[in-house]
Order: structure tokens, then sequence, then C-alpha cells
């Protein structure tokens, strides 16, 4: 699957592991239970880390192992599924994680403003042909009425500058 | 629904499969050519499961004209078909309360 | 009536431009009916038996004169000439085709009102008293604070795929006008020593399972409204069943994991959000407060000498009786408009109709209307003095009906006759009915009474809260109904008991009235009014006559 950073197809660095069996060396993503359970392990390799969180999971469960990963990948097994909207926006905006937010599985242009807007900054889309409709997908709107941690000014701000 | 081709289908009689016209949503059936038709004489009658799944798979595989099908049984009266129940029989003839303009 | 500005009308042109591009990539293919669909809904389009239904949007049920004109010419020109009025003050077109939507969606735009979250698993339209702004027994405009909902709630990245559709609603008045206990979330507007704020109310709601909603914050500085709402959201959103669809409102979360345990993981996420960039200042409010425009109203007297005169005519009296209210501002009433003439679908309206309407709210009204959730039209603010005329004038629309809060006053779903998901029809029922009682006097003399009708347990005609309900159930492909006393859908909201057995269409309406003569019988005085009457009795009585011709 393409991998889409700011609206350009980029390399995936990461590969992604199972639950058990030996490491690749280099960038690997991790399912969440193994996190858990070798953080400590996985923390001392000197390679990026990343973690592929199920959307039932708490995501404040990541808290102690932010500092050490660089990519947690989200899940939208549907698109209709929007539990990984929350997981973003605590990640983001409540732990404070700074590193690629990553959506994967049913993402869709028309859902892509709003995982932007909950804090996304990669995604996994299906076909690399999608990629200008995906950006103009993020300039359909510009007014926003509520507050995310987006830092894109909100109506109720836009108001009060122009009074 | 782009449901995937459904594998069974238990039908109770005569049995015909109806949709929605995409652009506008008008009622449609299923002829036998596979095409659409506004009038439920001109749809396709199966009369085995067999069949009648065939039929349904038909018209999932055409969501881009007709959407939201489904195999509905229907009364045959010299081999064409006409409504077996009050649903479809509104669906053919429109609301049963007067919908004038006029209150 | 809150009037959008240059960022609002913005908005509203963004969504046009977006869904049009849907209904365009739609049409074309590139999106198959799957991904469309959630799209559709998402600005209020279903589809239906006979064609595609486009539910619009009435904010809190406020409606400028000019708006219910572009619905009359909605209703013509892309539609049979007529609207349904919802019990969520919403209004529907029932034979909309697609390709025109995006067109009549802009028409809209062009004066402010639009379908946008009218369905899908979204933040739906915020509901309120139609009487909100006018009536002397609220505390405060609660429209005020639905418009804050509404803006924090449109197009919300976070939730705008939560497992099911979320309904709030709110009042300020002592009466509750909104159904606030069957929401999703309540919230009634009251007042602790100078504070303004809100009991919290979650969890209610009818449908297939009806709870009764459940208070978990007595009293919500208003400053915390949208932290709060924010909080439970994303309680719901992270933890809502999504298994199964009839499982999945937050009704049964609340049921499921107790009313206390989703209260403390509400208070556990607020206390985290709660000083956060949603907390809303007097400014935050100020700046909504100066987009409601509120007439400038008269200085008038009440109970003016044309009035008194005009009530020597009888049947003038009888519509006064039944359809004006008491105003804040002397000299004024609050007018309700039956949309249940004898013989008619409850809550549908012609375009001419809507005309007539919008015509009369400028002449007499101040430009205002609101959709009542009983599926009638309000006119908020009347001069008592033009009453009268104002009854003439309705009468000539066919919009006199002196039913109002009477047994004809029925609330239905649409049913079979429109409705994919109804198994019977509602709408002739409701039509027997009405000519059933269509007698002035009789339905006076029955005094207050609430019967609700929908076609399918999914409860769009709320039968649980009918003081009499019925409820269309199928059986080998024959209509046949249900029938439960004693719901109330106020701020006591009981859910109706089932009587016995199902009835056959033929036999409910006989049905209904040997329950109704039984009430005639049976109180104590013509003050005790149904729903005192069966509280009294218990349902035997009632039962036994019901069923005594069988």
């Amino acid at each position: 699957m393409p991998l889409v950073k700011n609206g350009a197809v980029v390399p995936d660095p990461f590969t992604v592991v199972e639950a058990e069996g030996p490491l690749p060396e280099g960038a690997v993503t991790v399912p969440l239970a193994r996190l858990l359970a070798e953080g400590a392990d996985l923390a001392g390799r000197n390679s990026p880390l990343g973690v592929a969180v199920p959307n039932t999971a708490d995501v404040r469960e990541l808290a102690p192992h932010l500092p050490h990963l660089s990519l947690v990948v989200l899940d939208f097994p549907k698109f209709r599924d929007g539990r990984a909207y929350s997981q973003a926006r605590l990640l983001r905006e409540r732990l404070g994680f700074t590193g690629e937010l990553r959506a994967r599985g049913n993402v869709l242009r028309d859902q892509v403003l709003f995982m932007v807007r909950c804090g996304f900054d990669a995604f996994e889309i299906e076909k690399a042909d999608d990629i200008p409709a995906f950006a103009k997908a993020l300039a359909t709107y510009s007014i926003f009425y509520q507050p995310t941690g987006d830092g894109r000014p909100t109506v109720a701000s836009l108001r009060a500058g122009h009074a | 629904m782009t449901s995937p081709l459904q594998q069974k289908l238990k039908i109770t009689g005569p049995t015909a499969v109806t949709a929605n016209r995409l652009a506008d949503g008008v009622v449609v059936w299923l002829t036998a050519a596979h095409g659409w038709s506004t009038h439920i004489g001109e749809a396709a009658v199966a009369t085995t499961s067999e069949a009648a799944l065939a039929l349904l798979n038909a018209a999932h595989a055409d969501e881009n004209h007709a959407v939201g099908a489904y195999a509905a049984r229907v009364a045959v009266e010299d081999g064409r078909a006409s409504p077996a129940n009050l649903r479809e029989r509104i669906r053919v003839d429109g609301p049963t309360i007067a919908f004038d303009a006029a209150a | 009536m809150y009037v959008y500005d240059e960022f609002d009308r913005a908005f509203l042109g963004e969504r046009v431009d977006d869904f049009r591009d849907q209904v365009t990539r739609r049409l074309s293919g590139e999106l198959n009916e799957e991904e469309f669909k959630p799209l559709r809904l998402m600005n209020g389009v279903y589809l239906q038996l006979h064609a595609y239904m486009l539910r619009v949007c009435i904010p809190y049920g406020t409606l400028a004169s000019n708006q219910l004109r572009a619905l009359a010419s909605v209703a013509r020109r892309y539609d049979k000439g007529y609207g349904h009025f919802t019990t969520r003050q919403n209004i529907q077109f029932n034979w909309i085709k697609l390709s025109e939507l995006p067109d009549a969606m802009a028409e809209l735009a062009a004066v402010g009102i639009h379908g946008i979250q009218t369905s899908g698993n979204c933040i739906r339209n915020t509901t309120t008293d139609p009487w909100a702004g006018a009536t002397p027994e609220e505390i405060e405009d609660p429209r005020l604070y639905a418009e804050v909902i509404r803006q924090w709630s449109t197009n919300h990245p976070e939730f705008t795929f939560l497992p099911r559709k979320f309904k709030i609603a709110i009042t300020a008045a002592k009466h509750d006008r909104a159904a606030i206990r069957v929401h999703d979330i309540g919230l009634r507007l009251h007042r602790r020593g100078d504070e303004t704020g809100f009991e919290v109310i979650v969890g209610g709601g009818l449908g297939r399972t009806p709870f009764v909603g459940k208070t978990i914050r007595d009293f919500l500085p208003k400053e915390d409204l949208l932290s709060y709402l924010e909080a439970i959201l994303r309680v719901y959103n992270s933890g809502g069943r999504r298994d199964n669809i009839y499982k999945a409102r937050i009704k049964i979360q609340v049921h499921e994991v107790g009313t206390e345990e989703f209260s403390r993981r509400v208070d556990e996420e607020w206390a985290q959000i709660r000083e956060g960039a949603l907390r809303l200042d007097e400014a935050a409010f100020d700046a909504i407060r100066d987009r409601f425009v509120n007439p400038a109203f008269e200085a008038l007297d009440d109970a003016p000498a044309a009035l008194a005169e005009a009530l020597k005519n009888p049947d003038f009296a009888r519509w006064h009786a039944n359809s004006v209210g008491p105003h804040k501002v002397p000299g004024h009433a609050i007018v309700t408009i039956s949309l249940k003439p004898v013989g008619k679908p409850p809550g549908d309206a012609t375009a001419d109709q809507m005309d007539g309407v919008a015509d009369l709210a400028d002449t007499f009204a101040y430009g205002e209307i609101r959709v009542a959730h009983e599926q009638n039209l309000t006119l908020p603010h009347v001069r008592q003095k033009d009453l009268p005329e104002l009854w003439r004038r309705l009468d000539a629309l066919g919009l006199a009906t002196p039913n109002v809060g009477l047994i004809s006053d029925i609330i239905a779903c649409p049913g079979l006759d429109y409705c994919s998901l109804a198994n019977t029809r509602s709408i002739p029922l409701a039509q027997r009915l009405t000519e059933r009682f269509a007698d002035p006097e009789r339905i006076a003399d029955i005094g207050r009474m609430h019967i609700n009708i929908s076609g399918c347990i999914n409860a769009c005609g709320h039968h649980h809260v009918g003081h009499i309900g019925i409820l269309g159930v199928e059986k080998k492909e024959q209509e046949f109904y249900q029938v439960t006393l004693g719901g109330k859908g106020n701020l006591k909201t009981r859910l109706g008991e089932l009587i016995g057995p199902a009835v056959s269409e033929e036999e409910v309406v006989d049905v209904i009235e040997r329950i109704v003569d039984t009430y005639l019988d049976l109180r104590e005085s013509p003050k005790e009014t149904f729903i005192a009457a069966v509280q009294r009795l218990g349902l035997d009585p009632f039962k036994e006559r019901a069923y005594a011709a069988r």
C-alpha cells in the first residue's frame, strides 16, 4: 500500500513484525501486545520503533513507551468504525505524541480531513493514483467550528479576531 | 450495499428482483436480459432458489444503475409478475394515501 | 433567531460543493454505494421505498419566513408539492432525485438551511422547546445553547463515525416540550443561586429497547457545556458497542456498564479537558447571542377588546382554547398551527400552505415560525389583537383544526407508505382515527390525549410515550397493531404498557374508541385526564373493554 505523507508517496521504512519471532534489522512496527510485553528490550534497539494499535485498545497504556516510539499506527477496520479518531486525539493532545501517526485500513478520501484534524499525518492508501484526490479533499473545507489539537483557527477565534 | 455475492437464498414462491434506480430512486425491476424496467410486469421471475440467487447477484453486480436490490415474492398471471404483498403494491402503485398537493 | 454570519455561510457553501462532488462521483461510479451511503446520510439523504428522501435540518425548530418559503420552493421544484414535518423538528421531502439533490441543497443553502447531520452515525440536530424565547415559564432562551452545540458538533472530526446516531435535546422551561428524557443526551437548563447550568440526562431513547434517560449530573455550569459533552461523546465513541446495530446506541452502553460507572468514566475524561479550549466564557456566549435577532415587541396590553369580542364566536373560542398559549410579553401569544386536519397525513404541509404560513408569520408574527416535536408548526410571537384575523386566514389555508393537544393531534411516522424499514402503514390509520374523532365537541370533551403511531419497532412515532401508543406489526403479511397505554413523554417520562395481543387493521380504530369510551365512563370528572385515569385505574378496565367485542 502506498504511504502518503505531506501529499506525496514516501517509502515506508518500517517492517511489520508479528507478535513473536526474531526482529529484523532496521525500523519495525510491532503489535501493541508485544510492545507492552517487551517494551524495554525494544526500546534498547538502535532503530526506529513503531507500534500497531488495535482500535479497541486504551492508548493511555502507550504512555510510558511513547518516548521510544517513532510511529503509532491506528486502525480503521471499516471506514465507519471511528474509534481511532478518539485514539488519535488522545495520543496527540493528551499524551503529547509527536512522532508519525499513521492511518491504516479502510482510509477514504472523504475521511482524510477528519483524520488530519484528529492528528494523523500519514496514510496508507489503496492506490497512488488517489493522491491528487486526497490533496483536494484536504482543501474541501476552510471553516472549522470546533477546536482540536491541529491548530487550525476555529470560527469562534476568527470571529473574535474580527470583532 | 456492495454485498459479496450471496451464496444462499430461500424463496417461498415466484420471485423477482427489485431495486431503486441510482440517479432518481425510481422503483425498478430486473428483467431477463439483466436490464432494469420500471414495470413489474417486465420483471424476470425465478421459481427456484438458484434462479432467484442468480438474478440477485446480477442485480448486485449492477449497483451503478440500481441500488438496494432485494428479492421480492411476486404473483404471476399470464406469465407476468405483479405485487404479492402490501409493500410491493405500495412500491408499484405509490402511497395508499391521497397525496395530491391540494390540502 | 440566529442569523448566519460570513463563516456560517462559507461553511454551507463548502458543504454543498463537497456533496455535489460526492454525488458526481457516485453517479460516475467512482464511489460505490457502500462508500457513498454514509456520505449521503450525513447530508440527510435516505433511500426510501419510492425515491430518495431528503431530511432538511431546522436547527432547534426555528425558521424565518424566507426559509419556510425556500422549503416550499424545494417542495414544488424538486418534489411533489409537499413536505413532512418530523418529531425532531425537521422536514422531509419524499420524492427527491439524487441527481437534483445538489441543486436543491444549493437553494436551501442560499437561505442558510441544509440537511447536514440529519442522518448518519453522527450528532444530529439539537432540538428544543418550540416555545423557546416566547414562553414565560423558561429561565432563559435555550436556543443559545442549542446553537453553541450546533456549531461544536458540525463536522466534528472525532464524532462523525460514532457507533450509532446521537441526538441531543434541550429545554429551559418547566414543561418539557422537547422530550429530553428520551434522547441520547437531554439537557435541562436551570439555576442554582445566580448560576445557570444544566441537568445532564444520558441514555434515553425509544426504538426497540426503550429507556428513560438517567441523570448523571444535576448541575453542570454552562461554561463547561462543551467539554462535558465532548467527554460523554468520547466515552461513547471509544466504548459504545459496534458489534450489533441494535445495541449500538449510548443507552445500551449506559445500561450495560451502569449509570455510575458510565458517569465515572465521563468525569475522568472531563477532568482532563474541562479547563481546555472548549471552555466557554461570557465572550463566547455573547458572540453567539449577538447573532440572534429577537423581535422588537410592541408595547401592548393583555386581553385586548378585539379578542374578547371575537371569543364570543364559539368556533374561534374553541380554536383559541387549545391553540393559543401564554407569551412572556404582554399583549402577545404563542399560536400552535395544527398540521393534523381531519383525514390528512399528520405533519404534512403543502407548498402552498408553507407559503401561506410564511406570509402569516410576516403579517402577524414578526416573521418567525417554529416546528414543534408534535409535528405541528408554531407562531411563537403573535399579537393577541391579531388572533381573530390570523385564525380566519389559517382556516382558509385548512390549518385551523381545533385539535392541538387533543386525541386527533396524532404523532405518526411515515410508515409503510414511504419508509423502507416499516412493517405496516401509520398514516392511513392516523387518518381513520382523525375521521372517527372528527367532532370538535367530542374531542374537546375527551380532553388532553396523545396518540402516537409507529409503523415498526424503530419507534419513530414514539409510540412508547403515547398516552395511547400504537405499534404496527406484520403477521403473515397482514397489518396488525399493538396497543399500549399510559406512556408519557414529558419530564415524568413513562413507557406505556401493552394491553394485550395485537389487533387487526380492521379492528384497531374500534379498539381505540372502546378504550376512549371506557375512560369517559370511568373518569371521576371531566377534569380527570385520560392519562390520570389510566394511572388511577390501571390497565384492566381498559383491557377488558378493548377486547370485549372479540
